[in-house]
Formats: structure tokens, C-alpha cells, sequence
């Protein structure tokens, strides 16, 4: 997850978007990329064909509620989507994104923002600009302490990174 | 000011004397499960990655139960993965096709109060009811777990909810959960915990107890909990687990809650949630013309022995209805033994139940049993959300084991309750 990302087009969604939706099961059992063509079709059949490198998801209450499978999130990143915006998340979610690098932000003003408008987001700083309405809303920036593991693009990578320093030091 | 049960078991889990809500703590973890769809086919990959292995693999548990018996080659492979993963590994604990994770940790012993334990799966939380704290994570997270033994919390402010009186004939622990979920929707208790209690509570069986910790999932809740009582250790004995400090897992009198709850069982009627959220709860009544395609008893939250005696109790000498069909998945194999024993099985299928394999079958749609589109489901799991047992197009609709019992006699949603005083009265 890089500091700074856009300007990418909203896609925009109700309350209550659940891991269902981004992940259907029926198709869990195969490759991410299959998956990912299904990612919120019962909301938005056309989501997944349209949806490019650097868009946002928005979202209002609760989003990413149910499930733990983390596919819900990794379909968004295989999609390209760049951040995630909402009122507020499911808690399972917003860890499962941390983890794989795709910056989840919590912002009461999510509902400003309509589909199709362009948005510039700062994860670190805790900002979203609005070019399309010329609009800034603060969001929750990232948790300090899991700045270094987000900038390291996730878990995985950052756990590499340790286990190869403590391989040195030891 | 004293700390709830979750507090304490955080805290001694973080190695700390204390915990409140808010501060960000690491903590140990006694206890991790995984099944087939979270577990060794999403970590053996970041494992090799990481150059890494288990860090305790007998505190790791093990289950198959999404994807069985495999259906085709894509789930036969995902299974053949998990065994081999096992075996090279070294993990012991592993249960393959004997029923769906959160009924298989208590069964066999895994569950002790007071421990702290993380599932790759998000009704994790069913382990509360024995006293755990307990929580969902996602598949990297757990591997971060399987590394390093540890996971980083905030610790999590609890909600006191209090359920006063007793439930009624024909009701059940599924009828107070889909209650709570519209009376406290899905999003309310915004991650933290969710504590039951009460005298209703109290007079619950293990299992049903299990509906209530489960489903705090459905509450937004990192995790649903319950002190052990009587019920608890008795049934701990009865596993062979031996907990002498079981007893000690209570939260103080003076601990500060977040919210407390009030609601009296007695004046509770049977619950249905009607499409597509289990929040979209109603009395029963509020139905009175929804025919049904499919009737389903499954699940880690609908289809424990206790589910199963109460669908026999309206089943014994009735009939499923013409054009529904009703399909009966046991939470485990040891469920399926116990009802074959003592004839609960016997009641089902001569009422023309179909008995599925133990796992997760139809419940999120990897399974058998899944909807065509346009379809109308009434199902004893946990979650009805739009395409979850099949077509986007279908329609679930949740209710206790009793309601959809009796839906499967008639045909449309029905209240169950009607049907057991007859029996009563014959
Ligand atoms: S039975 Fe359903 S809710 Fe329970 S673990 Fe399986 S898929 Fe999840």
C-alpha cells in the first residue's frame, strides 16, 4: 500500500456490503482470478468488467461484514482497486485487509461521495480529496502501530523482513 | 472498578496484570484452529514463502468440513492438500469429515474456560459459550499466528446482554439470536464483545449456548462470551476435560460494560429472518404465506443433537410436505451416532427427511444442496445473505430447528408451536 494513490474512480455501495457479495462461495474453491470475476456481482453484475487499476469501493455501515475468508479482500486488490472507503467496518475485514495491503478507511463522511467521482486518498495522513466536487473529508488514518507492516505491503512481506533480520542477528 | 471475563482472559493471555478497552496489547495464543477452505491450502504456500513452520503444532487443531466428501477434483484436491499438510507437519489434532469445526473443538475436548484461542473461520466465536476467548481471523493472519504464536488485539469493550424469565415450549436459542440481531443490528456492537447472561441463559444446554456465542458473529462482535456455570463443567466432564479452575472465569461485579442489555425470554415467539439478512427477524406470525422449495437443518449453529430432538419432536408421526423437500446434515459424525442411538434419525427420515453428510454442506453454498434461482429456502443456519446457499436469485429464510420442522410438514413458513400442543394433547 503506497502512501498516496489516485486519483481513482468511487464505486459506490449501500450498508451491510457482506463477504458473500465480494466472495460468493459457490466459486471459493477456485484460482483468485476466477473468483474475482464474480466480486459483488449480486449487487452490480457489471462491478467486476468495469471496475479498474486505482478505483475505490465505497461503502456505508458495516462493510465487509461476515465471513472471515480474506478472499473478500483479495478479490478487491486482483481487481486493482486501491482503497476501500466506509462509515465504518466489520472488524474480521478491516484486519483481513491490513494484512494483504489494501488500505481499508474509516470515514464518516463516506456518503458525500457518488459514484464516478474522482478521489485522491492519504492512508498515512488520514485524507481523502474529492477532485470531482473539490471536497476533503478526514478519515481514521492508519493504526500506528501497524504503519510499518502496512508499508511493508502487508503481513507476509513484513514477516519476511523480520524473520530475515532475526536470522542476521542471531 | 473491576474487568469483565473477556478483560481477564485477555490479560492473562497478553501476560499482563490488567486490560482495559482500547489499549492495543499481544497476546499468546493457547489454542488455533483451521478447516480445509481457511487452513494448509492458503498457509503451505506463505509458509514455503517465509521459510517457516508451526510454531507449536500441538496447540494447531484441524478440520475438514467445507469442501466434504469432495464433490469434483477441485475440492478432492483441496483436501488431499490439508491430509498431506497434516501428516508432514506433524499435527495430531486433526479431524477428517467428522463434522464442522466449532462443534468438533468442545467434542473433543479442545475447549477449557479461560483460554485464548483464534480459528480461521468467523463463527469462531462459538467457543465462548465454554468460557474462551476466541475470534475469526483471515487466512495471512493466521499465518502470522502459525509463526509466531502470538496476535496483536485491541482490546475490545463488552456488551452485557441479560435474557430474564425462560424461553417457552417450541422455542429455542436460534429464536433469541435472530431477536438480538434486530433489536441490536448487525453493525452495534462495532467489534467488541458480547456477554450473555441471565436466567434464560442459564438454563440453556451447551449446544444452545453455542447458538448465542456463534452468532455474536452476526452482531458485528469480535467475539461472544459466556461465564462457566454448572452446565459448563458438567459438561467439560463429560468430554474428559478437567478444569479445576473453570469456575474462577467470572466477570467482576463491579466491571464497567460498554452497554447492558435487558430482554425477557418469556414474552419471546418463534423468529424468522427473512431475505437477505438475518437482522430482517420477525415473530413467526408475521409470515403467513411463504411457501418453501427447500428445508434445511445444518450447520455448526442448526444441526446439533439438540436440533436434531426438536425436529423429531414435531416430525414423530408427520410427513414432509408434498413439493419440499427437507434435507438433515448433522453438525458431526458423534451427532449422527447419538441420534441414530436413542432414534431421533429414525423419526427424520421416516418423515421423509434426507440425511447429508456432516460438514458444512449447503449452508454457504460449497456444498450439496444448494438453490436455483428463484428458489425459497428456510434454513437453521446463521446467515441468509443474498446468494450464500446457491443462486443469487434464491431466497433463505432462517428459523430455529422447531420452525423449520414444522415448515417442512406444511410446506410455508409455520409456527411450530401449534404443532407441539397437538402432540401434547394426543
Ligand atoms: S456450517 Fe456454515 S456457518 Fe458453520 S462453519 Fe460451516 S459454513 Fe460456516
Amino acid at each position: 500500500m503506497s502512501p498516496q494513490t489516485g486519483p481513482g474512480r468511487a464505486f459506490v455501495f449501500g450498508d451491510n456490503v457482506d463477504t458473500d457479495a465480494l466472495a460468493p462461495g459457490v466459486y471459493m474453491k477456485g484460482p483468485i482470478d476466477a473468483l474475482a470475476g464474480h466480486c459483488l456481482e449480486s449487487l452490480d453484475p457489471g462491478f467486476a468488467a468495469s471496475v479498474r487499476l486505482g478505483d475505490i469501493v465505497v461503502g456505508g455501515e458495516n462493510f465487509g461484514m461476515g465471513s472471515s475468508r480474506e478472499q473478500a479482500a483479495m478479490v478487491l486488490r486482483q481487481l486493482g482497486v486501491a482503497a476501500v472507503i466506509a462509515r465504518s467496518f466489520a472488524g474480521l475485514f478491516f484486519r483481513n485487509c491490513l494484512n494483504l495491503g489494501l488500505a481499508p478507511l474509516e470515514c464518516p463522511d463516506a456518503g458525500r461521495i457518488l459514484a464516478g467521482d474522482l478521489l485522491t486518498v492519504d492512508p498515512v495522513a488520514g485524507r481523502i480529496t474529492n477532485r470531482t466536487r473539490s471536497q476533503t473529508y478526514a478519515c481514521e488514518p492508519i493504526p500506528a502501530h501497524l504503519l510499518e507492516m502496512v508499508s511493508d505491503g502487508g503481513l507476509i512481506p513484513h514477516l519476511a523482513k523480520k524473520l530475515k533480520t532475526q536470522k542476521r542477528t542471531s | 472498578m473491576g474487568h469483565t471475563l473477556a478483560e481477564k482472559i485477555i490479560a492473562r493471555a497478553a501476560r499482563r496484570d490488567s486490560v482495559r478497552p482500547g489499549e492495543i496489547v499481544t497476546a499468546k495464543v493457547d489454542l488455533s484452529m483451521v478447516h480445509d477452505s481457511s487452513g494448509p491450502r492458503r498457509h503451505k504456500p506463505m509458509l514455503e514463502q517465509l521459510g517457516a513452520k508451526p510454531w507449536d503444532p500441538s496447540r494447531i487443531v484441524v478440520v475438514t468440513d467445507h469442501y466434504v466428501p469432495a464433490f469434483d477434483a477441485e475440492s478432492a484436491a483441496i483436501l488431499d492438500l490439508t491430509r498431506k499438510w497434516v501428516r508432514e507437519e506433524g499435527v495430531d489434532n486433526f479431524y477428517d469429515m467428522e463434522g464442522i469445526c466449532h462443534v468438533i473443538l468442545p467434542e473433543r475436548g479442545h475447549l477449557r474456560p479461560g483460554i485464548f484461542a483464534v480459528g480461521g473461520d468467523s463463527h469462531s466465536p462459538t467457543a465462548g459459550a465454554w468460557g474462551c476467548f476466541m475470534f475469526g481471523i483471515g487466512a495471512t493472519e493466521m499465518c502470522g499466528v502459525l509463526v509466531t504464536g502470538e496476535i496483536w488485539l485491541k482490546v475490545p469493550s463488552t456488551h452485557l446482554v441479560r435474557w430474564t424469565g425462560r424461553l417457552g415450549q417450541g422455542l429455542a436459542a436460534k429464536d433469541v439470536m435472530l431477536a438480538l440481531c434486530r433489536n441490536l443490528g448487525l453493525g452495534t456492537v462495532k467489534y467488541g464483545v458480547v456477554e450473555y447472561t441471565g436466567s434464560a441463559i442459564a438454563a440453556l444446554p451447551m449446544a444452545e449456548r453455542m447458538v448465542l456465542t456463534n452468532m455474536a458473529a452476526e452482531l458485528g462482535a469480535q467475539t461472544g462470551i459466556i461465564a462457566p456455570d454448572r452446565v459448563t463443567v458438567e459438561a467439560l466432564a463429560a468430554v474428559g476435560v478437567s478444569a479445576p479452575d473453570a469456575s474462577s472465569w467470572q466477570s467482576d461485579a463491579d466491571a464497567s460494560y460498554a452497554k447492558v442489555w435487558e430482554f425477557d425470554a418469556s414474552v419471546l415467539q418463534p423468529q424468522v429472518a427473512a431475505p437477505h439478512t438475518p437482522e430482517n427477524s420477525a415473530p413467526v406470525g408475521d409470515y403467513p404465506d411463504v411457501r418453501i422449495d427447500q428445508c434445511y437443518i445444518g450447520a455448526c449453529t442448526g444441526a446439533k443433537l439438540e436440533d436434531l430432538r426438536m425436529a423429531a419432536d414435531i416430525l414423530r408421526g408427520r410427513k414432509v410436505a408434498r413439493h419440499t423437500r427437507l434435507l438433515v446434515a448433522p453438525a458431526s459424525q458423534r451427532i449422527t451416532a447419538a441420534a441414530a442411538a436413542d432414534g431421533t434419525l429414525a423419526v427424520l427420515t421416516e418423515a421423509g427427511a434426507i440425511l447429508m453428510p456432516s460438514g458444512c454442506g449447503a449452508c454457504a453454498g460449497y456444498g450439496a444442496g444448494v438453490l436455483a434461482e428463484g428458489e425459497v429456502c428456510l434454513s437453521s443456519t446463521a446467515r441468509n445473505f443474498k446468494g450464500r446457499m446457491g443462486h443469487p436469485g434464491s431466497k433463505v429464510y432462517l428459523g430455529s430447528a422447531y420452525t423449520v420442522a414444522a415448515s417442512a410438514v406444511t410446506g410455508r413458513v409455520t409456527d411450530p408451536r401449534p404443532l407441539l400442543a397437538e402432540k401434547a394433547a394426543a
